[in-house]
């Protein structure tokens, strides 16, 4: 068989007037939600429709999606980097029929400029052996609740939100507006049966960033480890690593929530997420704290930032202690760094607000 | 290391996941019963999930290395800790490298369809957090036949574990006028000339690269890519005035935009749009704003930052500046020739696990720039150090002397 292949050409999997108005695009309008215009040069209109789908999708799931993609768009189909997906119109006429049958099949139109976006996020219990939380459960609960905001395009920016089930935080979720991540609170527990048939000790020592990890010999000889519990911050490498150092602990893991993050260097440059609330319980299936949560900082933000901030840019703005403030959230000693880079977020002004 | 109570082996309702069926979003527990009906492995994934949502615990286990003949990434390795329940023979999860910017005829896309509910569970991602098509669920006697339909039929697998991860690049000059070169044919391009480095995991740990066309980074290469290329302008920002007016008659408030400008190096009379490009950071918020009117410089490129990444092992970075601007041109030899240089230091001096942001926190700058021969500039850094623990190599005291 055929290896090293790589992926199809593109060339392939271009619509015809996309393939005429390459590099070509002059500038694109804001139709209404969910649809953009794109000019070209040549005078072609080319026009966009975004659709949420599921995350896990079924192969008749995707079928349906070519079979709307034949009738609309000429057999052509795109998806978006937050896993929408995109409808390539060339005669304005049909856009609102596609919208019309891509709502009947469930399928919302929306999320374009400044909207609520489909969640970036992991596979969670669906299929991970890391995760602490299921993120498509929680995404789609999340989304449920702010749904309303999916349709409009006059939030004071955009809105991303992103999930991660465990701290390996598969996909960049540490600059997002809001994210939420699995957490454990207890140091992993220790199957000196498995560590010594499946694990190397050096790795697994290595893997430790706080040096919490000490090789040990059994007394029949063989090799496992130990862990100083005071030093564990339960990150869970030494898990990923050796599947002997269990941390999962349904009793006692669960959420966090990140806010104030952003990706792209318009206004301003780029920023992590910070943690706004260190514990909210694993509670599925809709995880009712978590969303609350959410709704309110959501509303704290919508009701108090200026146009065109990004939640981190309205809290930088007004303040942190702020921030706090307004949205009743307690302020506890996790919200103050101490693990290696902690100092650059201390306070070295007397410069602040009461 | 797992338990489960013997005789519960079958789940025959989901009353928790049913929940999830509720409400306006677009849900995925249909797509599991739509598949359930007809693929065992799909049954069993989805009572595997309802116990997990009881237990609030995942029910899988550390896979193992699962590949396919003459690759050693591209399949993640699953099994079940409740076979009984779950999926009993594997369930492994498929990367697939996904074509640029994630355009699609259909006739493709019904490709993958077919082969992947013949061997498959029939569940999917479009797409993967990474961005490759991602195939969830294959028992383990099925892979190398499936591999082998889906390469014989144009598809090829994505990287995973220790190996140059499957990259991914913003729709560009596809669909988006701010594209300030062809993100689609880099990505295509590296893709190709790195499957050696993709399909095989022999490197201390994970390497991202990934491609906007604009500071607007729309695929998140700044926070996520380990090498992030990012189109950005060296000359002034096209204006067309008339435009700039239109755009104020319709009531969009110009002042108001220069005045959110962050360098503040833009003014508005109510009649001209002035741009002072000296002070301009390129930072594209005003461009947002106003893409009839305003759009980026003539003189393109990309400037290239390293060391993007999350959490794990020493705290979630962003990339930072290495190269202030480069012309990406075809054959992209300058941008291939750093790659690899980069690559190959990071390969032979980094520990297990270590990315390369981590590599150049504990060796520091000054080792990683001589390695791979980058000239340092003040675009690298924010602001110079402010503590005198600097190095000097016995090379530099000789030219003292």
């Amino acid at each position: 068989m055929p290896i090293m292949i790589g992926p199809p050409h593109y060339e392939q999997m271009l619509h015809p007037a996309i393939k005429k108005n390459y590099g070509k695009w002059l500038y694109h309008e804001h139709v209404k939600p969910g649809v953009i215009k794109h000019v070209s040069q040549t005078g072609d209109e080319v026009y966009t429709v975004r659709a949420a789908i599921p995350k896990i999708i079924s192969v008749d799931f995707v079928r349906m999606l070519c079979d709307i993609a034949d009738k609309y768009s000429d057999g052509y189909v795109k998806f978006t980097s937050r896993h929408a997906v995109e409808f390539i119109i060339t005669d304005k006429k049909k856009i609102d029929p596609l919208i019309e049958e891509l709502e009947s099949k469930g399928m919302p139109v929306g999320g374009t400029g400044k909207s609520y976006k489909p969640i970036v996020h992991t596979i969670g219990w669906n299929h991970c052996h890391t995760s602490v939380i299921d993120a498509p459960g929680l995404a789609k609960a999340i989304s449920d609740a702010l749904f309303e905001y999916f349709k409009r395009n006059d939030l004071p920016a955009k809105l991303k939100i992103a999930i991660a089930c465990c701290l390996n935080m598969c996909g960049a979720i540490h600059c997002s507006d809001i994210a939420i991540v699995g957490m454990h609170r207890k140091p992993p527990v220790v199957d000196d049966e498995i560590v010594s048939k499946f694990c190397e000790i050096p790795t697994t020592v290595a893997s430790c960033p706080t040096l919490a990890i000490k090789p040990k010999v059994l007394p029949d000889g063989k090799r496992s480890v130990e862990i100083n519990p005071e030093r564990c911050m339960y990150c869970g490498n030494c898990y990923t690593v050796c599947p002997g150092l269990n941390i999962i602990n349904p009793k006692y893991d669960c959420l966090s929530l990140w806010v104030g993050g952003k990706v792209p260097n318009a206004r301003s440059p780029p920023m992590y997420s910070r943690l706004v609330i260190p514990y909210l319980p694993n509670n599925p299936p809709r995880w009712p704290e978590t969303v609350e949560a959410i709704k309110k900082i959501v509303k704290a933000w919508i009701e108090n930032a200026r146009e065109d901030e990004r939640i981190g840019e309205w809290i930088e703005r007004i303040g942190w202690e702020k921030f706090f403030k307004i949205t009743g959230i307690p302020f506890t000693d996790k919200h103050i760094d101490d693990f290696i880079f902690s100092i650059r977020d201390f306070r070295t002004t007397t410069q602040f607000k009461f | 290391m797992f338990s489960v109570k013997t005789g519960e082996s079958m789940v025959s309702k989901t009353p928790l996941l049913d929940e999830l069926k509720k409400g306006p979003w677009p849900g995925f527990v249909q797509e599991y019963e739509k598949m359930a009906a007809k693929k065992e492995i799909a049954r069993r994934m989805l009572n595997q999930l309802e116990l997990s949502y009881r237990d609030k615990r995942t029910y899988w286990k550390h896979g193992g290395a699962v590949t396919v003949k003459g690759y050693g990434g591209g399949v993640i390795g699953r099994y079940s800790a409740i076979p009984e329940v779950g999926p009993p023979a594997g369930c492994h999860t498929f990367r697939v490298a996904q074509p640029a910017a994630w355009f699609y005829k259909t006739d493709a896309l019904r490709t993958v369809c077919d082969v992947w509910e013949k061997y498959g569970s029939g569940l999917m991602n479009l797409h993967g957090s990474t961005g490759d098509i991602i195939l969830l669920g294959a028992p383990s006697e099925v892979l190398q036949q499936c591999f082998d339909e889906l390469s014989s039929k144009g598809f090829d697998l994505g990287g995973s574990g220790s190996d140059i991860r499957s990259l991914s690049c913003c729709m560009g000059p596809a669909l988006c006028e701010w594209a300030c070169f062809d993100t689609l044919d880099v990505y295509h391009t590296l893709t190709m000339e790195f499957q050696d480095w993709i399909h095989r995991p022999a490197f201390p740990y994970k390497f991202k690269i990934k491609i906007s066309g604009c500071p607007n980074d729309c695929v998140a290469a700044l926070a996520r890519a380990d090498f992030a290329i990012i189109g950005t302008w060296k000359d002034e920002i096209q204006i067309d005035q008339e435009a700039v007016r239109e755009y104020a008659k319709a009531g969009m408030d110009i002042k108001a935009i220069t005045e959110r400008c962050p360098t503040k190096c833009m003014s508005w009379d109510g009649k001209e749009l002035k741009i002072n490009n000296e002070d301009c950071t390129r930072c594209m918020y005003c461009i947002n704003k106003m893409p009839k009117a305003l759009r980026p410089g003539k003189e393109r490129g990309a400037t290239i930052l390293l060391g993007g990444k999350a959490t794990i092992l020493q705290s979630a970075m962003l990339g930072w500046v290495i190269v202030p601007f480069m012309k990406i041109e075809k054959p992209y030899t300058e941008l291939i020739d750093l790659i690899k240089r980069i690559v190959t230091w990071w390969d032979e001096n980094a520990r297990t696990r270590e990315r390369v942001a981590e590599l150049i926190y504990r060796v520091g700058m000054r080792v990683f720039l001589k390695a791979v021969g980058l000239p340092p500039v003040p675009q690298m850094v924010f602001r110079p150090r402010n503590n005198p623990y600097y190095f000097w190599s016995p090379e530099e005291l000789e030219e003292v002397k």
